[in-house]
């Protein structure tokens, strides 16, 4: 992946597989670390599935469509010598507390680091391809904060899809906006 | 500066429309958005669909969505157009922005296959 912003696209369509009605998409940037919270409300992991999903070679019947994405997401914040945790409950023992949380905290300093590149567009293509399910996406700089709540576009939207082309375009347009603004800014510390 | 009030308005304008849209569909986008597909770079690809559909005003008669891996990682980005009334799909291969600005110009308006970017070319 040649951006952290692909891994982000990828890593939250898993949440999409696993039927989650929230996903929540946290960036915390500082000086020198970046930090990735991926968070769903989704069916999780049993125990022997999660020890599964960060190797590559480790495909069993039920594993298989997990495949590389989240090896591929270990890599690129390893390689910054970052740490990674995924943490997971299953529905069937956790009725009511089920979902996964992915933590990546990369040292942006390491000249591994990979560039966090478009955002905005992975946040864009989730909404597009999943229009029904919930994004919450906060990304916070030294420079100020971009943030996107799709309940909040729902609740003035009423029954219109989020996939609309207007829709789809007004929201592009806001990220971008909201970017333009935190690029301009200065550090606040 | 953009405010969610804006939504009110779009919703207005829009409400129309869509009920114009029910049952619309003539052609179908697919772009494929695995690992494999994000990898190669279908990420720019689709939202060029998505932006350039909306700029020729084609919402009523196409839609764009994605799709998982359909096994054929090599050859990604891959996008298809299925078409109303057209028993065979379209399969695009190696795509990119420029390519599927082209796509949409000659095929989606044209109604004219850009024979040289599909998988039946690429495959020969």
């Amino acid at each position: 992946m040649k951006e952290i912003s692909l891994n982000i696209l990828d890593i939250a369509k898993n949440s999409v597989k696993a039927r989650a009605s929230l996903v929540t998409i946290l960036l915390e940037e500082s000086e020198d670390k970046l930090t990735l919270i991926i968070e769903d409300d989704g069916c999780g992991m049993k125990e022997d599935t999660l020890r599964g999903v960060c190797d590559p070679f480790y495909t069993t019947r039920t594993t298989r469509k997990v495949g590389l994405g989240i090896p591929l997401l270990k890599l690129s914040c390893e390689q910054t010598e970052g740490t990674f945790s995924i943490e997971s409950r299953d529905e069937e023992t956790y009725p009511d507390s089920h979902g996964t949380k992915v933590t990546a905290v990369f040292n942006k300093k390491h000249i591994d680091f990979t560039p966090l590149g478009d955002v905005a567009g992975s946040i864009v293509t989730l909404i597009q391809g999943d229009p029904d399910m919930d994004f919450l996406f906060r990304h916070t700089t030294p420079c100020g904060e971009v943030a996107l709540d799709t309940r909040e576009l729902r609740a003035q939207l009423g029954d219109i899809s989020l996939a609309e082309f207007e829709i789809i375009t007004w929201i592009s347009e806001y990220l971008k906006e909201q970017y333009e603004e935190i690029e301009n800014a200065s550090p606040t510390a | 500066m953009k405010s969610l009030a804006e939504l009110q308005a779009i919703k207005e304008k829009m409400q129309n429309k869509v009920a114009l849209r029910e049952g619309s569909g003539e052609m179908r986008v697919v772009v494929g958005m695995a690992t494999c597909g994000i990898a190669a770079g279908a990420r720019p690809v689709l939202n060029t669909f998505v932006e350039e559909v909306a700029n020729a005003n084609l919402a009523g008669k196409v839609t764009v969505s994605q799709t998982g891996c359909i096994g054929i990682c090599q050859f990604e980005p891959v996008v298809e157009i299925y078409e109303a009334g057209k028993e065979e799909k379209t399969t695009y291969v190696k795509m990119t922005p420029d390519k599927a600005k082209r796509v949409v110009e000659e095929h989606i308006k044209g109604g004219k296959v850009v024979a040289e970017y599909t998988f039946a070319k690429e495959n020969a």
